[in-house]
């Protein structure tokens, strides 16, 4: 009885509302908008060791990038990328991965992943202690194959075995798709071709898929789209975002996309890492901004924006180069 | 089965299900605006450039460029260019040019060319000069009023009520600022009811809008939307506009915020002219092209000319011997 009179309810409020009545339903998909129903907390993932050094000029010595990454371990970070395991042919940068690897101090709790782009670097990486891996699928294929030497499909297909052997392990893995809001080559990227890589990493078995927009030319609106489009084939809590500030967008965008439920933030302690395509340009979006901005939305996620400031100096001395975080410049007294 | 009547009730009448659950009209009023339009279709861009942001820097800019600047910037389709300010030049040096600037610019046909007048004075300086709508400044924050205009702010408003009553009787209109909405150097947190208390009192005297000024770049989404909510109940959201400072990387997020809040008016500053004169070293109006990037990304027009304002802001920078604070004109030109 009850069950009829909840549809008769509805029914009727349907016929005297009219219109409004659409709003049932679509109100349900957590109408967030500005102040209302942000994630209480978010999951920043610092990638400046890894996707932050390896864009540098300058080559960093290995304690440096293990002192770097125990400032950012002790300043409670909860994910620090910590390198990669390409080929130090193709980036020279990472070519001491596994002392990196052996040398840092992890912190318990905090998770260090590592860029695996193939089966042997994930072997070698297993080898030096990594416990958790990444791999990486762009949405563009001029991209890819530019990139990587191999169209879209190939490359995936290249990750099945790593993900077989990363199951056998117990080895959780992380999925990054590239060009998510456009591309150096192909320009606009459709959001059905994101939506595609990324199911197709999901469903493969990565926990979860981080949207990078490589060369940062996205915003708010391209930045919902695409994320509407992709959050109908992932699930929303298993959705990361990798803002690139080369148009100073990266903020704007990170907090539409909070405002559609994202709660996982990739970011570069002060911004490290240029943009390799746009020359001069910057790259990643600080992790001090992102910290900024959250803890003044109420928004936790464990960091101590003091020790992460700390960490951010001492690398930027270290690289002899100027911070690419706002807060950093303006709280800096120097 | 006890719920029956109640639920019948409800079937037939639409003001006794509202009287029942007085949430639910909101709710349903909220949805309409929602599903209306999230953003504005139109935001109306306050080119702030020539007045804030060169009175912010270090070089004291010829006259002869501050008109080239202006110039070409009313070829962009900004509708709003701050072209000088009539303070004293004792206080403010880099704008004593202010006659010579006002009388020499070509003035492009809808486009509109406010200065800052902040006594008598300084209004009648700029009315000889030519002036058709002018500005004042008002603080939310005691002790950054008397810093930086030496009274208290009750004291400035009735130095305004001067101002605006003269202008009103020529027709000349007013815009009000309020500074240090979302935090201030001296007293650090500021109560949105002090922000919503100076802005209407600017609005009441007769400013047809307020310009709510984040002047030190504190502010983030967070304290964005609390202090827009509290203004937005004294003075209409349509009279209202943000001047977000980039100091702490905030002002896009910021701006995204009022413009999800029903604020269509955006102060900003080409090449992002204009240091924080609280934070040494540190950047301080947002730019305008990068704030134009972002809206046109967003489907919002704005009737202006990204390129051209690169363009301008090249200029400037160049004049300055500076590189711009802009993101976009840095990465502008430099992709693949």
């Amino acid at each position: 009885m009850a069950a009829v009179m909840r549809l008769v309810y509805r029914s009727s409020l349907s016929s005297a509302m009219g219109q409004k009545y659409v709003a049932f339903s679509s109100t349900a998909k957590a109408d967030v908008r500005a102040g209302q129903a942000l994630p209480e907390k978010v999951k920043i993932v610092e990638v400046g060791p890894r996707d932050g050094l390896q864009n540098e000029k300058t080559m960093v010595p290995t304690e440096t990038k293990i002192n770097l990454i125990d400032m950012l371990s002790a300043s409670g970070l909860p994910v620090i990328e910590a390198t990669s395991f390409v080929s130090p042919k193709w980036v020279p940068q990472m070519a001491d991965q596994v002392e990196v690897m052996k040398g840092i101090d992890r912190k318990p709790g905090v998770s260090y992943p590592v860029l695996t782009p193939n089966l042997k670097g994930f072997q070698a990486a297993i080898k030096a202690g990594a416990l958790e891996v990444a791999i990486f699928g762009a949405a563009s294929e001029l991209f890819s194959k530019k990139n990587i030497n191999c169209s879209v499909d190939e490359s995936l297909q290249r990750f099945d075995e790593v993900m077989k052997a990363a199951k056998e392990a117990g080895v959780p893995v992380r999925g990054y798709v590239s060009c998510v809001l456009g591309c150096p080559y192909e320009g606009k990227v459709a959001p059905e071709k994101v939506a595609h890589v990324a199911k197709r990493l999901y469903s493969m078995g990565c926990y979860e898929i981080s949207l990078g927009d490589t060369i940062g030319v996205g915003t708010p609106g391209s930045m919902s789209k695409m994320l509407e489009v992709v959050s109908r084939e992932v699930p929303v809590n298993a959705l990361a975002v990798h803002c690139h500030d080369t148009y100073g967008q990266a903020l704007a965008n990170i907090l539409v996309a909070l405002q559609m439920g994202i709660s996982v933030v990739d970011s570069s302690v002060a911004g490290l890492g240029g943009c390799p395509y746009a020359q001069g340009a910057s790259g990643n979006v600080a992790t001090e901004d992102v910290v900024y901005m959250l803890h003044g939305l109420g928004i936790q996620t464990g960091v101590d924006l003091s020790k992460l400031m700390d960490a951010g100096a001492f690398i930027c001395r270290t690289l002899n180069r100027k911070t690419n975080s706002k807060v950093a410049q303006a709280t800096c007294k120097l | 089965m006890g719920n029956v009547p109640t639920t019948v009730k409800h079937c037939l009448s639409y003001e006794q299900i509202i009287q029942d659950y007085p949430w639910l009209k909101r709710w349903l009023l909220e949805e309409k605006t929602n599903t209306g339009h999230e953003f504005p279709e139109f935001v109306k861009i306050v080119e702030v450039g020539p007045r804030d942001g060169l009175q912010n820097e270090k070089e004291i800019v010829p006259t002869g460029v501050k008109i080239q600047l202006i110039d070409m910037l009313s070829g962009t389709g900004l509708p709003v260019i701050e072209a000088t300010s009539f303070v004293s030049s004792k206080w403010v040096p880099q704008m004593a040019d202010h006659t010579d600037v006002l009388r020499g610019i070509q003035r492009a046909p809808h486009v509109r060319y406010p200065v800052l007048t902040p006594n008598m004075q300084g209004f009648q300086d700029a009315v000889a000069a030519g002036a058709t709508e002018v500005a004042v400044f008002g603080s939310a924050s005691e002790t950054f009023s008397k810093k930086n205009i030496n009274c208290s702010i009750d004291e400035s408003m009735v130095r305004f009520k001067e101002v605006i009553n003269t202008a009103k009787e020529r027709q000349i209109p007013v815009r009000g600022y309020v500074s240090c909405a979302l935090g201030c150097p001296h007293e650090g947190y500021i109560e949105p009811s002090k922000v919503s208390e100076v802005a209407k009192s600017l609005y009441e005297l007769g400013c047809y809008e307020i310009s709510l000024g984040d002047t030190i770049g504190v502010g983030t989404p967070g304290s964005m939307f609390k202090m827009l909510q509290s203004v937005m109940k004294e003075v209409p959201t349509n009279a209202l506009a943000v001047h977000c400072h980039d100091t702490y990387g905030q002002a896009l997020p910021n701006i995204l915020t009022a413009l999800q809040m029903g604020v269509c008016v955006v102060d900003s500053a080409v090449a992002g002219l204009g240091g924080c004169p609280y934070a040494q070293g540190s950047s301080g109006n947002v730019s305008t092209e990068d704030v134009l990037y972002m809206l046109h990304g967003m489907g919002i027009e704005t009737g202006v000319n990204l390129a051209k304002v690169i363009e301008a802001g090249d200029f400037i920078c160049n004049a300055l011997h500076r590189e711009t604070n802009s993101k976009v004109a840095k990465a502008r030109g430099r992709t693949l």
